[in-house]
């Protein structure tokens, strides 16, 4: 078999917060599958979203990372590409959703102008075909009146439909792999299903593989085939949905796995 | 506006906030209307002037009549027209010094603030120099080093008031840089550039407005006062400040050669200003930092 997918050995992450060196990710290995749906949960600061925003070199703003080990997308050590490279790969081959679509969106441009953007830039479009994709790419979500409602400012949609427009966003330029974080979880239960549902969809649809972070069991139960359970920096168990619900091995899980509210059991015993 | 304002502002039961809100654009409004009324007059300048700003004639120090509305100065000539005429000297070094300001302000506050780091400090230390000399000495000796001409007075007003915009939009900057969509536009693969330019100052501009206008008021304040000491445009093109000074030694005799310059210098002045406190009202500045 050749390379995979996506190969990440010995990715390590270390922040300097004054001063002092924080290390926040302890070499992770891990590979994904093309078209392939991956889970990866953990509880708050465990590391979730630094592998994602490391798979991206994306650092929090003010913050330097430093990572290590590598990352082979494809063919192509990530790590090793340049500021400029990334950017070009950003959106057009690896693109994200985000936690909070209420401030994830630049308030000052309409929504149909962020995604023709990210057209004219990744694709080379023109004005007007960025345009007619753009809204094909708002129907897609389940957005109606898309050709109107491009027009828009975000503050004139709903926290649910604007998570949709940032799906369009991300999958605009057909990216082979998505990220989404935490895409849910600023969302009403009701609205949660509806995007996870859109999710799936499109990954199906789209031949995409998907990266999903969460600390919510009960969102990657139907979504993914495997998850991976991290804690503290480190993935400390992972296989496929089924066997880490009925059977998880480490302690860790076991204790993620009870921390979920069921309506079926009696009440977890610590 | 201080903070206890705001905050009883803020308390204060719906509708209220929303005639308050009515009252802001209405000043805004006002300082509009001035403002396109000295446009037109400086725009139109030559052709709305009733005589040559430069024609002397043997009736001096004329007091207010039909021919001469706001009389003559020491050597006859109308002050209407030498107000209209001069005021397009003072606007012109005015607006154009604080667009080279704003222009050095916008790159230099952008990049101290999006770069960060050493970056930031460097540019703003040296700005802290500039900043730290008073706007008035530091203009007086740069013009008296360079040679009062209209391209140096502008010239100098630029260098002074760069460091207060590159300060403005600087701060703005450091907050909006870390706001998710920021990151977000980031992650799909934004350029700097764009990022800047599109992402971050479109959300950092309202103090900049006010800020513009506040400084477009302290300009007009300052290329007046030049002149007033001689470090003006050069004779004998008309310029308020100029015909301050010259008027200064018959103000008792003819009063409206003093009151008259000094008067369009007071309504200029108070034009930026009431513009830049509506906007800061309607804009939320005050709110936002």
């Amino acid at each position: 078999m050749s390379d995979p997918f996506l190969k990440v050995r010995g990715l390590t992450a270390a922040f300097t917060t004054r001063g002092r060196d924080v290390q926040v990710l302890n070499g992770l290995d891990f590979d994904m599958a093309a078209g392939e749906a991956i889970g990866i949960v953990g509880e708050s600061g465990s590391g979730k979203s630094v592998t994602a925003r490391a798979l991206m070199q994306l650092a929090p703003e003010g913050s330097s990372i430093r990572l290590g080990g590598s990352v082979t997308f494809q063919g192509q050590d990530l790590l090793q590409y340049s500021e400029r490279q990334m950017q070009t790969l950003r959106g057009s081959q690896i693109a994200m959703v985000f936690q909070d679509p209420m401030t994830s969106l630049n308030p000052t441009m309409t929504v149909g102008a962020q995604i023709d953007d990210m057209l004219r830039r990744h694709k080379g479009l023109s004005a007007r075909p960025a345009r007619d994709r753009t809204v094909e790419l708002l129907e897609r979500v389940g957005i109606h009146n898309a050709r109107r409602r491009a027009d828009d400012h975000p503050h004139q949609f709903s926290g649910g439909m604007r998570q949709r427009v940032m799906i369009a966003m991300a999958i605009s330029c057909d990216p082979a792999l998505l990220i989404a974080d935490e895409p849910t979880t600023a969302l009403d239960v009701t609205v949660q299903a509806q995007i996870l549902r859109l999710l799936l969809q499109l990954r199906e649809d789209l031949g995409m593989a998907l990266m999903l972070i969460t600390h919510d069991f009960g969102v990657i139960a139907g979504m993914v085939e495997r998850v991976m359970v991290m804690y503290r920096g480190d993935i400390v168990e992972t296989g496929p949905v089924e066997r880490i619900f009925d059977a998880p091995e480490h302690l860790y899980t076991r204790a993620l796995l009870a921390a979920v509210p069921r309506l079926d059991a009696p009440e977890a015993k610590p | 506006m201080s903070d206890t304002d705001f905050v009883t502002d803020d308390d204060a039961p719906l509708p209220q906030r929303r005639k308050a809100a009515n009252g802001d654009r209405w000043m805004v409004g006002l300082g509009l209307a001035m403002l396109a009324l000295m446009l037109i007059l400086t725009l139109l300048g030559p052709l709305i002037a009733p005589y040559d700003p430069s024609m002397t004639s043997p009736n001096s120090l004329a007091p207010a009549s039909a021919q001469h509305w706001l009389g003559t100065d020491s050597i006859g000539r109308d002050i209407l027209s030498r107000l209209i005429i001069g005021g397009r000297t003072t606007l012109l070094i005015t607006v154009v010094a604080v667009c080279l300001a704003l222009a050095a302000g916008l790159v230099l506050g952008l990049t101290a603030g999006y770069i960060g780091g050493a970056v930031d400090q460097v540019i703003m230390r040296v700005l802290d120099v500039i900043f730290a000399f008073p706007v008035f000495l530091l203009a007086i000796a740069v013009v008296a080093a360079l040679g009062p001409t209209v391209p140096n007075l502008i010239l100098t007003i630029a260098i002074v008031y760069t460091p207060i915009l590159a300060r403005v939009v600087r701060a703005p900057v450091l907050s909006v840089k870390s706001w998710d969509h920021v990151e977000a536009a980031r992650s799909v693969g934004v350029s700097e550039f764009r990022l800047v330019t599109r992402h971050i100052l479109p959300l950092a501009i309202s103090p900049i407005l006010v800020q513009v206008s506040l400084t477009l008021a302290n300009t007009i304040f300052t290329v007046t006062a030049l002149s007033f000491l001689g470090l003006g445009p050069p004779p004998p093109d008309p310029n308020w400040g100029g015909m301050l000074a010259e008027a200064r030694q018959f103000m008792e005799l003819a009063p409206l050669t003093v009151i008259a310059p000094a008067g369009a210098i007071v309504f200029a002045t108070l034009t930026f200003i009431v513009l830049a406190n509506g906007l800061r009202e309607m804009l939320d500045v005050a709110g936002k930092r």
